[in-house]
């Protein structure tokens, strides 16, 4: 049974939909109201409040923190300066993906790397010969994202003073008295920040964000939101667009960087790391798979709803349903993650297909099943993000 | 004389402008005059008061075509829409109502004023939708001439016919209805509690000068549906730093295609010789050939101002002076230093994310039309309140909010005559503040700025001839192939090498978009 997380006291009361998941063996808000819309736009135009603790968080100590992380990550983190964050994948001896998330430089050799799921056993089995101390501060450590236009000014509010973050940035300070580690970070394309506290000082955080984002129109988010954003700003999710390879059953289901579309976070040429031998192989090969950016034809959709007398009924809502993709009449891959996107007006999807299927531009089907029959949907190979606003890196 | 241009489009309003998007996105050389220092027409926003972002005159974007925002590739070019969420409406007595996108939640707030209405309302929305299902195709394209059809207008004529018959009887029963009947008639049918009547029946008279019980306003109850039936696309909503955004957006768009656009540039005349319009001739005397004129103002000032009787048939002019404008609606916008309460809805809750209707009953609704009818702006007119800070904080310094009142009646055609406005102004916008303070005490204190906007005044600064927001009534005589007037509804005028491309035409007014896209069509298929 999941358990409360720490920003619970605050989250279930403004929980009325009373609609939650279980993320991690937390009990995660999917959406505090009924109406998602709301969640939504206020990531895209003020700002949102999401409970994140559920993330793994695992901190690295010791002289070799650097060298450990660069051995069990894809990434080269020995020139990471205190202060900057970087998005890794975590890969097995195969080069098929474990996790993605982010590692952060905290300064005096000490390192915090975040993933979606438990991974303190998995990386630890890679410590002999480290001169590290690696500890799971998952229960330990409380984390809110948030999120959007207004999420700078709410922060600086919330401070009391101007910090100024780039993209993937981060420093360690106190916010009304409580000490703080604020990255600009997050998983929803815009601009946004994470903040993370020791759980003991989680409500007082909550309520100091709230209360500074009270003028700008903050608004508490559920997973129902991000799920849509993330899709927007084109990242992957484990579980979803790719499997952990230690959880597949099957070879078929496990998948490396390159075929998850996050080849740009493998740094090869360098000492070997776990997967390095599998993952250059595999660089020097034409890709299996590759994930792709699909844009459905909303117009088709609209018509073969109209041709059964029924209005185009797309719910604001994320799916993950898994959808046949075709080329000419052959199936060439599948979407994993798919939506309505409200503020592009056009429906998106993230697709798993074959590494010769064609680049931005080309024609795919998506099989679409309205009123219990199949069609295929025509869909173009766009690029990702799909939405990519300035304020992101600004 | 200076450069040569394929067309010149006089007006920078949002379909001047995606008219002229969609002509430079098929390779033509386009010119958009704009005469005010900002683009936009009505569908503007500005900065009255500094640190306050009005959306001047259109508050909310209203059936923008989803096709546009793809084909112009808008979001790429700064628009953001955000849905206004519900409707909430305020009684006299204390009570409210809030129509809410949640079904039930919904149900359950129309119960408390009766169960009858509660269950027929979902009903009533379903048939709606299939309604307006069948009007909707209409609107995307130049609509078939029915008065004097040749073959493609009798196919089309065909073609809508077999879908009015595959409509259910009972649906086509209704739809017969809805061409004659009054909204107050009409929701009559279906409904008990007024509470519920009044604010739905007000969507059958914004911008016209008809009252809730006039026949033929039940027709124009379809197009509050026609953005549903859009689902996810849902149409309703207000455009993320005001509705400005929108026509920039455009702008921009139709720059990358190549389109050059001049702001300050009033259009003086378009010159006619032997029947044809070839060059327009500026305010400051510079003229400009193209080999076609764009016009996206109004049919009046397009014949009457710029083109000039003299050099059009007997005929038409008599169809443009019956085309009718007869202005009825003000404007107010109020910069705020905190949000507004309500007495029978306190506190800043969700219920402010929509529109707010004034609109206490069906009776208060026709009285405030009785005063117009002579000549006087209705003492407590309907209101149509939106707060869009609430959910755009953009448009406002932190925790201060813009309020955009939409005012209902404030006829064009004043007893002292339509001039005599400006000495009335501030009156009648007390009128407004007095009105939503019997729902919201301590509005008034609340007020750090007033911009009160009059039918004058929307034809004087914003070129809406008599005030019509719609560059003419929505109303059944003038739509369709009938506007602006039978024979001339596919965007073409009498006079050659003159074209129309604004809300005077098919299918009207509001932040659509549709004749501008529709007139860029027509403009390229007849293979200019």
């Amino acid at each position: 049974m999941p358990i409360p997380t720490p920003f619970h006291d605050r989250t279930a009361p403004l929980c009325t939909s009373l609609r939650w998941k279980d993320w991690a063996g937390f009990h995660a808000v999917c959406r505090y109201g009924t109406h998602l819309e709301a969640e939504y736009h206020a990531i895209r135009q003020s700002a949102g409040l999401l409970d994140v603790s559920p993330l793994t968080k695992i901190v690295v100590d010791g002289p070799d923190a650097a060298a450990f992380l660069s051995f069990v990550t894809t990434r080269d983190l020995s020139r990471l300066r205190k202060g900057r964050v970087r998005y890794v994948a975590v890969c097995d001896e195969e080069g098929k993906l474990v996790d993605d998330g982010t590692v952060m430089n905290l300064g005096e050799n000490k390192y915090r790397l975040t993933a979606a799921s438990p991974l303190w056993r998995w990386v630890d089995r890679f410590s002999a010969g480290f001169d590290v101390t690696i500890t799971d501060q998952s229960d330990e450590i409380a984390s809110l994202a948030i999120q959007g236009p207004r999420s700078r000014a709410i922060v600086e509010e919330a401070l009391g003073e101007v910090i100024p973050l780039r993209y993937f940035q981060m420093a360690a300070t106190s916010l009304a008295g409580i000490p703080v580690e604020i990255s600009r970070t997050g998983y929803t394309g815009d601009l946004g920040y994470e903040l993370w506290c020791q759980a003991e000082h989680s409500t007082a955080l909550w309520d100091r964000l709230m209360a500074a984002g009270k003028p700008h129109r903050l608004l508490p988010i559920g997973l129902d939101a991000l799920d849509i954003v993330r899709i927007e700003a084109g990242y992957i999710l484990q579980g979803v667009d790719y499997h952990s390879a230690p959880t597949c059953l099957i070879e078929g289901r496990k998948s490396s960087p390159f075929e998850a579309g996050i080849g740009f976070a493998v740094d090869l040429h360098r000492a070997p790391f776990v997967g390095s031998e599998a993952l250059e192989r595999e660089k020097r090969m034409p890709p299996r798979w590759k994930l792709v950016g699909l844009e459905l034809s909303l117009p088709e959709i609209e018509k073969l709803y109209a041709t059964v007398g029924l209005p185009p009924t797309l719910a604001i809502e994320a799916s993950r349903i898994s959808r046949p993709v075709h080329l000419r009449g052959q199936q060439v891959g599948y979407v994993t993650s798919s939506t309505f996107s409200p503020i592009l007006k056009s429906a998106i999807a993230l697709a798993t297909v074959e590494g010769s299927a064609g680049g931005p531009g080309t024609n795919l089907e998506v099989e679409f099943t309205i009123e219990h029959i199949h069609h295929q949907i025509p869909a173009t190979v766009v690029e990702r993000p799909f939405f990519d606003p300035p304020r992101k890196r600004s | 004389m200076a450069a040569s241009y394929d067309q010149v489009i006089i007006g920078g309003g949002h379909n001047g402008l995606t008219c002229a998007a969609y002509l430079a996105r098929a390779g033509q050389k386009v010119l958009v005059l704009e005469s005010r220092h900002v683009l936009g027409g009505a569908a503007v926003t500005e900065e009255v008061f500094p640190g306050f972002k009005y959306s001047v005159c259109s508050y909310v974007v209203s059936l923008l075509r989803p096709e546009i925002i793809r084909e112009l590739e808008l979001t790429r070019h700064g628009l953001e829409l955000i849905p206004l969420e519900c409707s909430f409406s305020p009684y006299p007595d204390g009570s409210s109502l809030v129509r809410w996108p949640d079904r039930e939640q919904t149900r359950r707030e129309i119960a408390r004023f009766s169960r009858r209405d509660a269950e027929a309302y979902p009903i009533f929305g379903d048939a709606m939708m299939r309604l307006a299902r069948f009007v909707r195709p209409i609107l995307d394209k130049p609509p078939p001439d029915a008065i004097d059809p040749g073959l493609g207008d009798l196919l089309d004529l065909l073609k809508l016919g077999r879908s009015f018959r595959q409509l259910d009887p009972v649906d086509r029963l209704r739809k017969i209805q809805m061409f004659t009947m009054s909204a107050a008639d009409f929701l009559d049918r279906w409904f008990e509690s007024d509470a519920l009547k009044a604010p739905m029946a007000v969507s059958g008279i914004i911008g016209t000068f008809l009252g809730v019980r006039s026949p033929g306003t039940a027709y124009v109850l379809l197009h509050h549906y026609m953005g549903e039936i859009d689902g996810a696309s849902r149409s309703w909503g207000f455009a993320r730093g005001g509705t400005g955004s929108v026509s920039c957006a455009i702008a921009d768009a139709a720059r990358r295609f190549g389109a050059e656009i001049r702001t300050e540039a009033p259009v003086a005349r378009i010159e006619v010789r032997n029947g044809e319009a070839r060059t327009v001739i500026l305010e400051d005397g510079s003229e400009i050939s193209a080999r076609q004129i764009v016009s996206a103002v109004d049919p009046r000032r397009t014949f009457f101002g710029l083109v000039g009787k003299e050099h059009l048939d007997a005929d038409f002019v008599t169809g443009i002076e019956r085309f009718k404008y007869r202005g009825s609606s003000g404007k107010v916008n109020l910069a705020l230093d905190r949000l507004p309460s309500f007495t029978s809805r306190p506190g800043d809750g969700p219920h402010l994310r929509g529109d707010i209707a004034i609109a206490p009953s069906i009776d208060a609704l026709e009285r405030a039309y009785d005063e117009a009818k002579y000549g006087r702006w209705s003492s407590r007119p309907y209101l149509n309140v939106v707060i869009p800070s609430v959910v755009d904080p953009s448009i406002a310094p932190p925790g201060k909010h813009v309020m955009s009142i939409f005012v209902q009646y404030a006829p064009y055609h004043l007893e002292g005559g339509p001039e005599s406005w400006p000495q009335h102004r501030e009156a009648f916008g007390d009128t407004v503040v007095e009105t939503l303070e019997e729902y919201c005490p301590g509005l008034g204190d609340s007020i750090l700025h007033r911009q009160v906007l009059t039918p004058w005044d929307l034809e004087q600064e914003f070129g809406l001839t008599e005030g019509n927001i719609f560059h003419g009534e929505l109303s059944l005589e003038q739509l369709f192939f009938l506007r602006p007037t039978a024979g001339w509804a596919r965007y073409r005028t009498p006079v050659k090498n003159l074209w129309m491309c604004a809300s005077g035409t098919h299918p009207g007014g509001g932040v659509m978009g549709a004749p501008g896209r529709n007139a860029a069509r027509a403009l390229l298929e007849a293979g200019v």
